[in-house]
């Protein structure tokens, strides 16, 4: 409706936004060019149109407040009038005047990116932990004999060293066969409370196949502190795969790492049958999932540590194996060869 | 490592179904990887029950049946057999169902009768050698029920994966011994095939064996001495009591004539060997047979399956010479001469080194000690004497001749995780026992021992507290004491559990067979597992938290992953190896040992990966490739002693080709391909996440700057400026419709490879690591403007080269621009470059526009114009450029 004028800039400025509250609206929503010339001449007609009406009123105003009542006529008149330019393209291009948009067609998206499957996998790992006031230790891929096996309890020459098929570099440098060097520098640089999520890639001299690469990730975790025991290890385990995998019963067997005893072996029910037994899980009914252990003491006093004094549990897992068992990704090496057709699944 | 679940009824007499084991030992001891039925061939046979019987028309010897297969029809068989009568149940083949012997049974015609099926002997089925005629079943099953369940026949294999710290569980009598502990059944050391006994012997030996071997070996030697032993083993026995000082702490000793020497005491420290003769070479008894089979092995003959039966039965490697073969006669155990050469059995002939232990006679080597045996020497079918070797080599000297001849055996497994030395010898007098019994033959005197220096078992102290401490629940004593004890500790009865310091101690001493244990961590981990691992409670407990800060990598590198996910990048996890450093470029860090020839290098770059990545894509028919990497690289130390690791860096690479947007029908069918604007922009996110307000990309300096777009240079803290990434475009072997490629690096963390502190020492900095928090943000609010703006366009012509000469371009006249502005200035935004020779030539358009606004009040419109009239004069006057009109 025309407006009533009383003389004053703020009513005048309430006058602007009411036709803007009406206008905007109804040009959005109109369909067909018939209801945008209406809209036109309702609004910006030059004889009884509402922006005619406001100018007479702008005539009215006060002298000091007419510039400023002035610039925001103009901007209202300006957005109006694009606005109805915008919907005459957009009603002519969705096809026969009159027309409805079709509103179910599909909206536009700048690309979408994803994380990598592994990396998926890690940020869980690590946010579970963090929640138990773990913090993320990183460390060198390239390590001393020493940091990667002497300080982990590795003897000379045994067959234990046969479980880590190493690649070396020059001048007795291996690449890590596993994260466990972080922990020795972690423990050597940071007194205890100690309680790290140690994420990386890590290295053996495996052939490229299926279920093998010379190259794959790995995280692990350690606690050392005074008091620390087996029972904290099983708890904090068992915590951290009901979390990951909801309700699951977890067993813990008998294994061996150099580095922890006593060691064990966590697996979980097998995602696939529930625990009955089917082939992914040889009919066991279990999932592997991680290796662990109480921290051995000659480790602690690798790294200077009082083995008597403080106690800790460590375990070790393969973030890309629990990737293909999430994702049911049957090969790792679509791990690898970065197919964008691959990625671009990940993306969410 | 295979087990026969029959073969360990032979040493514990347990009910337990493989399942059971299986779950047993994996809860206990070692992981069961499989179980697996031996006979699982005979799964799809049936019982059938044949109806009716009448003779085949037109062959005499064949008979034509109506046989009730539990399916509901009668099927036609025609049999062969003899004994085949109606009313009987026998073993039935289906059509379809594959023989043991590979044969696919089919619906045939049978001189002209059709046969559904086959009726079958013992034999065909593989279970002996009757073949007189069909094998009647004397069952009360219905037709159609599965054969194996009503006739349970084979054996079941059970495949445990043995940790390389437990070779004692590398026999039946290990993996036994944890089955008796574990269900209260008594073992038999000897697996069932101890000399008979009297039940005074047969009691005095169990006691025995509760002990250990060594207190076996004690009784058994004391039996030998009073004649008291059961009748086959006294047929067998030497002649007389073993002559004085046979176990003497010496390193020679003889046999029946032969000398046994050890000159290599590091690399054997213990060798003994007994002399069978008159023994006659021939096939083995049915059970022999059978336990070599059902571990997989092959049976050879009656005396090398003896040995091959005591190393899977006992874990005792054992090689049998053919004493007439061996020169001197003697048994030399020495370094190999270099050069020496020997015949393996398996027919290579090797070459030596002295690294090498061997078996020689008195002329030449005849084995190569703990891994293979000689041809020359080798047990034949005329072989009538024979000398039993049982030795105990060093598990590094094995493993080194191993590994230098890549020559891995069943009895080199054994030896490299190190055997029981001190039960050496009662396994090598079961050995001569076994062997009179299958192949006859005398042991006309006591065995030459050889053993200059044993070993000292030591007792070890375990405390209960210690206990508690680590495994978090109280284990009482007594319960410590028999959990050890039930496989094989001994817990030091007499000094009980010692109070010390208020503290319970119990004083253990580890079986001969378990040389893994030697802390007392070792005792608490036996304690926990024998206790069983799922007895101890889950619950979590109050804990303090780390004070380790988080590395401050990770923390780059989430954000900057945030950044390029958000951008639209896909995150990569490629492998990092390289073909070369190739084109005479900066050197790379080469793998000594790499899997691929042609990849022998670790990258120095992430651009090397992703490129070969988008290569990938690309020969996919994939052209829209946005990849983007956090990871390592690696270059060379310019320290090249050994030793010293290569230089590290955490970096982030991405490289982006192919369209800027998915296409929308919205007036957007066919995007614009992604240019070096879009990098650029890219590469300003990865910055503005990893160096925030730190970092500018600046175009390169100097004229080598190949693909180069820009450099990355941080400039902050007013140091020297430095390079710590760059954009550039990436030249790839790619097909023609592939759009231009561009690719970012930039640094997010140089890697600490350096020790942190000596061995054995630690330096344990508590320092407060700064952590970034809201106290370092650098973001100050500015109120929101509520006074207008105003905006100018300047369109300027801005020639190519300032009047020295130097390249002019938009950040100059921008900067020049910005001063003259004054602090009024809130905007500048460029938003048009224009070309046009004809009019400007060596010059272009451009232009900014600019947004003014004053705090405090309106601009009016001559302040406006009169900030643009100072603008355009200052251009003029400092760089030339002049208005476009």
């Amino acid at each position: 409706m025309p407006p009533s004028l009383p003389p004053s800039l703020q009513s005048f400025e309430q006058q602007l936004a009411e036709l803007r509250r009406e206008a905007i609206p109804a040009i959005e929503q109109a369909d067909g060019a018939e209801a945008l010339e209406a809209a036109r001449v309702k609004y910006l007609g030059r004889k009884s149109g509402w922006m005619a009406e406001l100018s007479k009123a702008l005539g009215t105003l006060p002298a000091a407040e007419k510039p400023d009542a002035g610039k925001r006529f103009n901007e209202a008149k300006a957005e109006i009038e694009r606005r109805l330019e915008e919907r005459t393209v957009a009603v002519a291009g969705s096809g026969a005047q009159g027309r409805v948009v079709d509103l179910t067609m599909p909206a536009r998206h700048p690309w979408r990116g994803a994380r990598h499957p592994v990396t998926l996998v890690l940020d869980e790992i690590e946010s579970i932990f963090r929640e138990l006031g773990f913090t993320i230790a990183l460390g060198p891929e390239a390590e001393s004999e020493w940091y990667n096996f002497g300080a982990l309890n590795f003897p000379a020459d045994h067959p234990a060293m046969d479980m880590h098929d190493t690649l070396y570099l020059d001048g007795g440098v291996v690449l890590r066969t596993h994260t466990s060097p972080v922990q020795i520098r972690t423990l050597q640089r940071y007194a205890p409370p100690i309680r790290v999520i140690i994420p990386g890639n890590v290295y053996r001299r495996d052939f490229f196949d299926p279920s093998h690469a010379p190259m794959f990730a790995q995280v692990e975790g350690l606690a050392v502190d005074e008091g620390i025991s087996f029972v904290d290890l099983k708890a904090t385990l068992t915590h951290f795969a009901t979390r990951l995998f909801g309700k699951t019963r977890t067993r813990f067997r008998p294994s061996f790492f150099p580095f922890t005893e006593p060691s064990a072996e966590m697996d979980v029910e097998c995602r696939l049958c529930g625990g009955k037994g089917c082939s992914a899980c040889k009919g066991t009914g279990w999932m592997e999932i991680l290796g662990s252990g109480m921290v051995h003491p000659a480790v602690l006093e690798a790294a200077g540590l009082d083995s008597e004094r403080y106690t800790g549990w460590a375990f070790g897992m393969g973030p890309g194996r629990m990737a293909n068992l999430v994702y049911g990704i049957p090969d790792i090496r679509l791990l690898y060869d970065s197919d964008v057709r691959f990625l671009e699944q990940f993306a969410r | 490592m295979n087990v026969s679940h029959a073969w360990l009824k032979d040493f514990v007499a347990h009910a337990l179904t493989p399942d059971e084991i299986r779950d047993l030992l994996t809860s206990r001891v070692a992981t069961v990887d499989a179980v697996e039925p031996l006979r699982a061939d005979l799964a799809p046979f049936v019982v059938a029950r044949v109806v009716e019987c009448a003779r085949h028309p037109d062959a005499e010897k064949l008979s034509v049946t109506r046989v009730d297969d539990g399916s509901g029809t009668l099927l036609d068989v025609v049999c062969g057999a003899p004994n085949v009568q109606a009313g009987k149940l026998y073993p039935f083949a289906r059509v379809g169902t594959v023989m043991p012997g590979g044969l696919k049974i089919e619906k045939r015609k049978i001189r002209g009768a059709i046969s559904n099926g086959m009726l079958c002997s013992a034999r065909e089925l593989g279970l002996g050698e009757d073949h007189h005629g069909i094998l009647e079943l004397t069952v009360d099953a219905a037709p159609g029920t599965p054969l194996l369940s009503v006739m349970p026949v084979g054996d079941t294999r059970i495949d445990v994966d043995i940790s390389p710290n437990r070779p004692d569980l590398l026999s039946h009598l290990g993996i036994a011994r944890e089955l008796a502990a574990a269900t209260g059944v008594a073992l038999d050391p000897l697996g069932g095939r101890g000399p008979e006994l009297t039940d005074e012997a047969a009691a005095a030996l169990r006691a025995a064996a509760a002990e250990g071997p060594s207190a076996v070996a004690e009784l058994l030697r004391g039996w030998e001495a009073s004649g008291g032993v059961a009748q086959r083993v006294r047929a067998a026995a030497p002649a007389g009591p073993p002559p004085d000082g046979r176990r003497a702490r010496a390193r020679e000793a003889t046999v029946d004539g032969v000398r046994v020497a050890i000159e290599d005491v590091a690399g054997c420290p213990r060798y003994l060997g007994a002399v069978i003769r008159g023994v006659k070479v021939g096939p083995s008894p049915a059970w022999l047979r059978e336990r070599i089979e059902a571990v997989g092995g092959r049976s050879i003959s009656n005396v090398v399956d003896v040995t091959n039966y005591m190393l899977h039965g006992f874990g005792q490697p054992m090689h049998a010479f053919d004493l007439t073969k061996l020169a001197g006669p003697s048994v030399i155990i020495r370094r190999a001469r270099p050069g020496e050469r020997l015949t393996t059995l398996d027919g290579v002939e090797r070459t030596l080194t002295p690294s090498m232990t061997v078996i020689a006679d008195a002329e030449r080597a005849q084995a190569l000690a703990g891994v293979m045996g000689g041809r020359a020497s080798e047990v034949s079918d005329a072989t009538t004497d024979i000398f039993l070797e049982v030795a105990a080599f060093s598990p590094k000297g094995v493993r080194g001749t191993r590994r230098a001849l890549n020559l891995s055996t069943d009895a080199s497994h054994r030896f490299e995780r190190g055997t029981d030395v001190d039960s050496a010898e009662v396994w090598l007098m079961h050995a001569v026992h076994l062997l009179i019994e299958v192949a006859g033959g005398v042991q006309r005197t006591w065995h030459a021992d050889a053993y200059p220096t044993p070993e000292d078992r030591k007792p070890l102290t375990l405390r209960a507290d210690r206990v508690r401490r680590l495994l978090g629940e109280v284990v009482p004593a007594g319960d410590i004491a028999e959990l050890l004890a039930s496989v094989g500790f001994e817990v030091d009865v007499a000094a009980g559990t010692r109070m010390l310091h208020g503290q319970e101690e119990l004083v253990v001493t580890a079986p001969t067979w378990r040389r893994d244990v030697v802390r007392e961590v070792d005792l608490i981990e036996e304690v926990a597992r024998l206790r069983g691992y799922d007895s101890f409670s889950s619950e979590l407990r109050p804990f303090r938290p780390g004070r380790v800060p988080d590395a401050p990598g990770w923390a780059v590198a989430r954000r900057v992953t945030d950044a390029l996910v958000a951008a639209g990048l896909f995150e990569v996890r490629p492998m990092p190896f390289v073909a070369a450093g190739g084109d005479g470029a900066e050197p790379h860090v080469r793998v000594t040992n790499p899997l691929a020839e042609d990849e022998p290098y670790l990258r120095r770059d992430i651009l090397e990966t992703l490129a070969a990545r988008a290569e990938y894509n690309l020969r996919q028919m994939q052209g829209n490739v946005r990849l983007f990497e956090v990871g390592t690289v690696f270059q060379p130390n310019s320290d090249r002693r050994p030793g010293s690791l290569p230089r590290e860096e955490m970096r982030v690479g991405a490289l982006l080709m192919g369209a800027r947007r998915p296409p929308h029908f919205a007036g957007d069918a066919e995007p614009p391909s992604i240019d070096e604007w879009d990098a650029k922009g890219v590469a300003e996110l990865a910055v503005a996440a990893v160096y925030p307000g730190e970092c500018a990309l600046r175009p390169p300096s100097g004229q080598d700057a190949g693909g180069r777009l820009w450099d990355i240079v941080k400039t902050a803290d007013g140091g020297a400026a430095e390079i710590v990434g760059g954009v550039r475009r990436l030249a790839l072997d790619a097909p023609v419709w592939a759009k231009p490629a561009f690719g970012i690096e930039l640094r997010l963390w140089a890697v600490d490879s350096a020790p942190v502190a000596p061995p054995g020492s630690g330096v344990q900095l508590q320092t407060e690591v700064k952590r970034v928090g809201l106290a370092d943000q650098t973001v100050r609010y500015r109120p929101i403007p509520t006074l207008p703006a105003a905006e100018i366009d300047l369109a300027l012509i801005v020639p190519d080269r300032d009047r020295a000469g130097e390249t002019l371009t938009a950040e100059i006249v921008e900067g020049v621009v910005r001063r003259a502005s004054g602090e009024l200035l809130e905007r500048i935004v460029l938003f048009d470059e224009f070309r046009d020779e004809a009019k400007w030539p060596n010059a272009r358009s451009l232009a900014w526009r600019l947004t003014f606004r004053h705090p405090e009040r309106t601009l009016r419109d001559k302040e406006i114009d009169g900030r643009r009239d100072k603008v355009l004069k200052t251009l003029e006057s400092e760089l030339g450029v002049k208005p476009r009109i």
